[in-house]
């Protein structure tokens, strides 16, 4: 914990003048408590509800509360943080100390989350993240859970703000004279609602509702078989035909996956917008900020200058449906997958835009270069690929369907995937594709999951070859860009060796120079 | 290697052989994989003796044979594909058997240079040096060195890597 050990130094050192150490917000006293309490809520009130007239649970009941409130209390006494000029520094802690401490030049996102109830009370949780190496790795990450909303945005404009002059005074005149004028990149228009249901976050959508409608009557101690309506429709259903009752299932799912799409869309992006902050300086990068969602409100702030690129995902629905959604590749962005978005899934056209507005490049010289295309041994690997799993697949099928009589519809049925893995196979043989343009790598692929990577070639750290035997023999190569951003490396998958090293070596001239064979 | 045939990465391998004894290292370490796999089913043999069932001494044979023949021939030829180079720009590494591996680092994005030595490798005095960037997916290691190289190979990196600011994160 070699930053531990330097935020010690620090402190100890004679510093001219001593930051102050500043306390999390005193609303947090009412807040942290209410949190808790209202997980614990359902325990409480089953302890309550089943155990009635009985004393003993009440006072359970209250010691719990008691020792809640004791803890917010003293989460908030022993919390501290304050920036100094190279730091930013988190005690917490009682009996387990936790010192946690990031240099300032390292911060690459600020991230401000305020849930319904630090909304309520006008506070943000804001959460630091700086380029670590590991992607997990914690240590590299502080969160301030909560400051006030005008604590939050300050803090976020002051630990962002690295132009030369700030170096020298931690508070700039710009923060205190309050907020440059945002330029506005993008807002949300709610046709592309319309994109919710084709994204897998509609699966998410189904399993939230259904978890939730569960818990709800779970923790209310009901047997979902004893609520009248629920048995009559189950009843029913059983004794309907079976391609009816199918039926009705697929669509109660469907449309409840519709629904929860829609819902969490909404959620997620409601007032959603993207804005550049000018640096406070006028001289210099700015400050890309994404803001959104409806009970939660979330603002994602990445400074431009550690911006590495821009990533277009195109899921195999949305992109059916003629959309895609555009992220942000820079080191500190969480690796979930709304990790750096930086809009909702939109028209494909709106998702190049904005990849074009973050990265101020043309749309060609970037996500919409127009892309070299593999060389045909590329396609027959992709098929070998999709046909061989399905071939096993198949076989294992037309086995079990001789083995075991009643499943014997099990072999003709599983050729229904070898169309299937031929359309994949040749849709991801479609979809490869790389170019080098004047600041940008461009790359390609993947068929349920379409991605277009444009990465910074100064972005790139490194570089690795890789290739199997079956690759040796065809002649092709896998190129992975190694880079501190995002996932760490983008790979130009199935590339001809030559046109690997050729592609690497023109992205970042000499690195490779001495390491080619024939000059 | 005058002439590079069309499908060939257009790539000459790296200087620097791994120590001879990195073969050693790997026969042993598939040893030790025949005894953690092969032990427990020849106990049970013995145990059960004649109520053991068939299929188990087969298991045992195969993954037997499997591992030794593993042992015996392929360390050799790992020996010859990994290969390494330090020039003052970039670390260069070729390792891999059945899939390939080229890696190139640039000496001014390498952020730690770490030493490693297994139990094994003591036993060989061997050593592996692992060559951080800022990125999750960049360490670059190279396995089987002499531990004496693997030291000095790691201080000249360190000088050089302080000579070098910045890591574009």
């Amino acid at each position: 914990m070699s930053p531990e050990v330097d935020a010690e130094v620090e402190v100890e050192a004679p510093t001219a003048v001593e930051t102050p150490w500043r306390r999390l917000d005193v609303r947090m006293l009412v807040v942290g408590p209410l949190g808790s309490l209202g997980r614990l809520l359902p325990v409480v009130v089953i302890l309550l509800i089943t155990g009635q007239g009985d004393v003993t649970r009440l006072w359970i009941a209250l010691a719990v509360a008691v020792l809640v409130v004791l803890a917010g209390v003293v989460r908030w006494r022993t919390t501290r943080y304050r920036i100094t000029a190279e730091r930013v520094e988190l005690h917490s802690g009682w009996l387990n100390r936790q010192r946690r401490s990031v240099p300032r030049d390292r911060i690459r996102t600020v991230d401000l989350t305020a849930k319904l109830l630090h909304r309520a009370f006008g506070l943000s949780t804001v959460q630091v993240s700086s380029a670590s190496k590991a992607v997990a790795d914690a240590s590299g990450q502080l969160s301030l859970d909560a400051v006030s909303k005008a604590e939050a945005d300050l803090l976020r404009r002051e630990l962002l703000d690295r132009s030369p002059a700030s170096d020298a005074a931690p508070t700039s005149p710009a923060v205190a004279a309050g907020p440059p004028p945002a330029q506005e990149l993008a807002r949300l228009d709610w046709s592309w609602l319309r994109y919710a249901p084709l994204t897998f976050s509609s699966l998410a959508g189904i399993g939230a509702i259904g978890a939730t409608a569960f818990n709800l009557v779970d923790d209310l101690g009901v047997d979902p078989r004893d609520i009248g309506a629920v048995d009559a429709a189950a009843e029913r259903l059983g004794s309907a035909p079976v391609w009816l009752a199918v039926l009705v299932v697929v669509t109660v799912v469907l449309a409840l996956a519709v629904v929860g799409a829609l819902l969490l869309f909404a959620e997620r992006w409601y007032d959603y917008r993207l804005t550049r902050e000018p640096a406070g300086w006028g001289a210099g990068s700015g400050t890309l900020r994404v803001k959104r969602g409806l009970l939660t409100r979330r603002s994602l702030s990445v400074s431009e200058d550690r911006l590495r690129g821009a990533e277009i995902i195109e899921p195999l629905l949305l992109r059916a449906g003629r959309g895609a959604q555009c992220r942000a590749l820079s080191s500190g962005l969480p690796g979930d997958a709304q990790g750096g978005a930086l809009q909702p899934p939109a028209p494909r056209a709106e998702a190049h835009r904005v990849a074009s507005v973050a990265l101020r490049e043309h749309p060609s010289q970037i996500t919409e270069a127009t892309l070299r295309r593999h060389p045909r041994a590329a396609l027959t690997r992709r098929m070998t690929r999709a046909l061989m799993p399905t071939a096993v697949l198949v076989a294992v099928a037309f086995v079990l369907g001789s083995v075991l009589p009643p499943v014997a519809w099990l072999g003709p049925w599983s050729l229904l995937l070898v169309p299937v893995a031929v359309f994949l196979g040749f849709d991801r043989y479609r979809n490869l594709g790389h170019e080098l343009t004047a600041r940008y790598l461009v790359s390609r692929q993947g068929s349920a999951v379409r991605q277009t990577v444009a990465l910074q070639r100064t972005g790139v750290i490194g570089w690795t070859f890789r290739q199997s035997i079956f690759q040796r023999r065809s002649g092709l190569v896998t190129l992975e860009a190694v880079t501190a951003a995002g996932q760490g490396g983008y790979t130009v998958l199935d590339v001809a060796a030559q046109d690997a090293v050729a592609l690497a070596d023109a992205a970042t001239p000499h690195l490779l120079t001495p390491f080619l064979l024939r000059a | 290697m005058s002439t590079v045939a069309p499908t060939q990465l257009p790539l000459r391998p790296p200087a620097h052989q791994v120590s001879p004894r990195a073969v050693r290292w790997w026969q042993l370490r598939a040893a030790l994989a025949l005894l953690f796999v092969v032990t427990p089913q020849v106990v049970v043999l013995l145990v059960m003796g004649g109520d053991a069932p068939g299929w188990l001494a087969v298991t045992a044979g195969v993954t037997g044979a499997l591992i030794a023949t593993y042992g015996i021939l392929v360390p050799p030829i790992l020996y010859r594909i990994h290969r390494w180079e330090i020039t003052d720009d970039a670390v260069y590494t070729m390792s891999g058997w059945l899939v390939r591996e080229w890696r190139i680092a640039p000496i001014s994005r390498v952020q730690t240079v770490d030493t490693a030595h297994g139990p094994l490798q003591q036993l060989l005095k061997l050593a592996s040096v692992t060559v951080t960037t800022a990125s999750a997916k960049g360490p670059v290691t190279i396995n089987g060195l002499d531990a004496k190289d693997a030291a000095e190979l790691a201080r000249t990196l360190t000088v050089t890597t302080q000579a070098t600011p910045g890591d574009a994160t």
